[in-house]
């Protein structure tokens, strides 16, 4: 399956740039203007490094969803389908890495789908997707 | 005891998918129908949790018409539970019954009910006259029904009157149609009826999530303990399952209207169809408690794992799981049937809740049970639960330890329409008069009615679901059981009365009170009978020692049922309160109440209607609805000291060989608490010193609780209570009051 990863060696959590990559998420998959809306989140320790929030496409959210709407598309993401969600958000409840979001201004929630959107724009060249197997469902 | 740890490779491997279907009959059913009455209306979608109209149905003139939901309505009512209590008030008279035409089946889901972003919010009220104690009746109910009549543009129901021939209600919520339906062929009992609606009124496969049917079975025709399946689709499991409005014979009063079943097509369900005034807060409570389920969970009473059954072993290691009519209080065989068992023979992979948004998912499913007897022999099924009730009421209190008979005792009452607590607790009274020789094979008809003979005990059953046999007396429930045997001269009347557990008319649900006097209050001092979701206190008082007084049971008698009460005005579900609860619980405040959890609930109210409450707020909204309840039971002859008394069985040992059983407890209890020797007395008169002694305090305890309510020695609420709530504004509650103060 398909997984956004970050490198820390390369990325610097955002002290030299302009997080370019939750800007362009935002913008190109969500049509907001507000990097804080993004589907990954880097943040800076006050002492060095960093941490992302992002989806690692663990499916965990599709065991507890209960409409299905949550499914793996053909590279293994897990891809929601609005129109069959009903806004309980379980799946953000659910997920241990907190990669699945709540905009308030939505009805639905939101998170990664390894779409590689952000790759390209990293002016550090710290992300990028790779291929991993995928997990067994487990049961929550 | 140790943790339960939950093994997935220990889980049967069941194809959870696999189930007989009934759907040859949905051609017939099709063809036969004839619309008896239709009318068009402008569905709509609450806003902040209110549509303010509700529908009234008179199924024998045809009358459909919409009522406004008054602003008095809701201030005083609130919705669900309150709605039905006000809305029967105004149906019936006093000298109304079960099955006068008068009497009303009132279905209320509240204003918060709906809401998909926390656990337990899906609930239906509904409330009807009881064929069991000709009081009013309310049943907490799952099931996709009420979130979906509220957003077909309803906050209520009203059912009236009786058809002559069967009909089916349909509210198309989508297209704006409600249809009444004659309903001559076809199937009665609800697994095969909830099926077969639920793909007929589906306009295609992705439309059966959004059909819920109100069904019952055949035999809540031939007895008085009927009670009401709600259906939701299982889209994992690709079927319909049920939750029941369970108690009091709600089901009876369904098909003595000739009600098939009532069935309502919703909108496609989305996270803001209440239209809350402030879905931001409701977000934000909702994911931080998926999160608490998450992570506690799992420690506490992994109720997603094993749903309420996860008791069963607790109960039992306590001495206060009912084996043999609440005689005992744990059994050597109880491992059988208990959650470590149940974990492995559940699917575990499917997702349980039955409304969107339960993250506590106890609704749990044993599939691929295939059917030993009855009408339904040889067909695989799906049975829902086991809940803890159908596990101590279907299993130890009638000494049934064979987990796959007591799946097919759980999986018949369902689909014949009865209650399980019910059938539990009256299968319970007919094994222990067997026992005693009150009953025997010629009384019985021939039905060898032993502890753990499951064969005799489903014969039973399917008897009643016949109209046939001694199923139909059975079928009475206890207390009308109690009276016949009397009658007939079967055996001593006193023992027969010690050991019937009712009250009220309704039978106990499945704890044993007998060494929790908190419990024996909570039973017996409640609206509607003997049923735990008032008043659970029994771990409080006698395991967890948090209510030493009479004072302090009087205080706990006083809150938890009002604040029990409350759940059932909203729409909620009373588990995901306290069956998790934070980590940091212990140390507050208060942790029996577990605040954190309350202070959502008020935050839920608020942030949905926008009426701006605090827990103190909370607590008096229920206390006019409860105490209105009260009055209106003493409007229909009941509510009184009198009512409330308990059978014996509840408050003590009946009976020389279960004093014996808990010889050391009672002969300690005989010097702690009457300073008297049990040295040298005989069991007999040890027996007479507690009856005497547990008796008197149980008085005591009315006292105390009466007197914290508000109520007067008699039971009767005070004009000052009813004044300091508001009730005084409804003149005709102040005039039955007054015939007894």
């Amino acid at each position: 399956m398909k997984q956004l990863v970050i490198d820390f060696k390369k990325c610097d959590a955002g002290r030299n740039c302009e997080h370019e990559c939750e800007l362009e998420c935002a913008v190109k998959v969500f049509k907001v203007d507000d990097p804080a809306k993004a589907a990954l989140q880097i943040k800076a320790y006050e002492d060095g490094g960093g941490i992302a929030v992002l989806c690692d496409q663990c499916g965990d959210c599709v065991v507890v969803c209960p409409t299905e709407a949550l499914k793996r598309n053909k590279l293994g993401a897990v891809i929601l389908n609005k129109t069959v969600c009903v806004g309980c958000f379980m799946c953000i409840g659910f997920c241990e890495k907190e990669a699945f979001m709540h905009n308030s201004d939505w009805i639905t929630p939101h998170k990664c789908t390894s779409c590689g959107i952000c790759v390209k724009v990293c002016p550090h060249g710290a992300l990028s997707i790779v291929d991993v197997p995928e997990p067994a469902a487990r049961i929550l | 005891m140790s943790q339960l740890v939950f093994d997935p490779t220990k889980v049967m491997p069941i194809d959870h998918t696999k189930r007989t279907e009934y759907l040859d009959g949905l051609a017939a059913i099709k063809a036969d129908r004839k619309v008896l009455k239709e009318i068009t209306y402008t569905p709509s979608l609450p806003d902040k949790g209110y549509n303010n109209r509700s529908l009234y149905v008179n199924v024998d003139t045809l009358e459909i018409t919409e009522k406004p939901v008054t602003q008095q309505m809701k201030d005083v009512f609130i919705g669900g539970r309150g709605f039905g209590l006000f809305h029967l008030w105004n149906a019936v008279k006093p000298t109304t019954r079960w099955n006068d035409p008068e009497n009303e089946i009132i279905i209320s889901p509240g204003p918060v009910a709906g809401m998909t972003q926390y656990a337990g919010t899906g609930k239906s009220l509904v409330v009807s006259l009881s064929p069991q104690t000709d009081i009013p009746i309310d049943s907490n109910v799952g099931g996709y029904f009420g979130p979906l009549l509220k957003f077909s543009g309803f906050d209520a129901l009203e059912l009236q009157g009786k058809a002559n021939k069967d009909v089916i209600l349909f509210i198309d919520g989508v297209k704006g149609i409600i249809r009444v339906e004659e309903a001559p062929v076809g199937p009665v009992d609800s697994h095969v009826l909830g099926e077969v609606l639920t793909h007929l009124y589906a306009e295609d496969e992705a439309d059966l999530p959004n059909i819920s049917v109100v069904s019952t079975g055949a035999a809540a025709e031939h007895s008085l303990i009927g009670m009401l399946n709600f259906s939701f689709y299982d889209r994992r499991r690709k079927c319909v399952r049920f939750k029941q409005a369970g108690r009091g014979g709600i089901g009876t009063v369904f098909r003595d209207k000739r009600i098939r079943a009532l069935v309502v097509r919703g909108p496609k369900v989305a996270g803001d169809l209440n239209h809350p005034a402030d879905p931001k807060t409701i977000a934000k409570t909702g994911i931080k408690y998926h999160k608490e389920i998450r992570e506690n969970d799992p420690h506490q009473c992994m109720m997603r794992r094993n749903g309420t059954a996860h008791i069963v072993e607790i109960m039992d290691a306590y001495d206060l799981l009912p084996v043999h009519n609440f005689q005992y209080g744990s059994h050597p065989d109880v491992h059988r049937i208990d959650s470590s068992y149940w974990q492995q023979r559940c699917t575990q992979v499917t997702v349980d809740g039955c409304w969107y948004g339960c993250s506590m998912a106890c609704a749990k499913g044993a599939d691929g049970l295939i059917l030993q007897t009855g009408p339904y022999k040889g067909d695989m099924v799906t049975v829902d639960g086991p809940e803890y009730e159908n596990a101590a009421g279907l299993g130890s209190n009638c000494g049934v330890f064979d987990p796959d008979y007591l799946l097919e005792l759980n999986f018949y009452c369902d689909t014949y329409g009865i209650c399980t607590i019910t059938y539990g607790t009256l299968t319970a009274f007919v094994m222990e008069c067997y026992q005693r020789g009150i009953l025997d094979k010629q009384r019985t008809g021939g039905l060898e009615m032993t502890w753990g003979n499951a064969e005799a005990d489903l014969e039973m059953m399917h008897q009643m679901a016949r109209g046939e046999g001694f199923g139909k007396i059975a079928g009475m429930g206890v207390k009308k059981m109690k009276e016949y045997f009397i009658r007939n001269g079967y055996g001593d009347p006193q023992l027969i009365n010690d050991i019937g557990m009712e009250n009220k008319g309704l039978e106990y649900s499945q704890y044993m009170s007998k060494e929790s006097l908190a419990q024996q209050g909570g039973y017996a001092l409640t609206n509607k009978g003997p049923q735990h979701d008032e008043a659970w206190l029994i771990f409080m008082d006698m395991v967890n020692k948090q209510l030493p007084t009479f004072e302090d049971k009087a205080e706990a008698l006083y809150y938890f049922p009002l604040f029990r009460t409350w759940f059932g005005l909203n729409g909620f579900c009373k588990l995901p309160w306290n069956d998790v609860v934070p980590s940091d619980n212990a140390s507050q405040p208060e942790p029996q109440k577990v605040p954190e959890h309350v202070q959502n609930y008020v935050d839920l109210f608020s942030a949905t209607t926008g009426i701006q409450i605090d827990k103190e707020e909370l607590i008096r909204q229920s206390a006019k609805v409860y105490n209105f309840q009260r009055v209106f039971n003493i409007r229909m002859g009941k509510g009184l000291r009198l009512h409330d008394a308990a059978p014996y069985r509840s408050l003590g040992p009946v009976t020389k060989e279960e004093y014996e059983s808990r010889a050391e407890r009672y002969d300690q209890q005989i010097v702690t608490e009457m300073g008297l020797d049990p040295k040298g007395k005989s069991t007999e008169e040890k027996m007479a010193l507690h009856r005497e002694w547990r008796t008197g305090r149980f008085s005591q305890l009315m006292d105390a609780v009466y007197t914290r309510r508000g109520w007067t020695l008699d039971g009767v609420p005070t004009l000052a209570r009813l004044q300091e709530l508001g009730l005084d504004a409804f003149p005709e509650v102040v005039a039955v009051v007054k015939q007894h103060l």
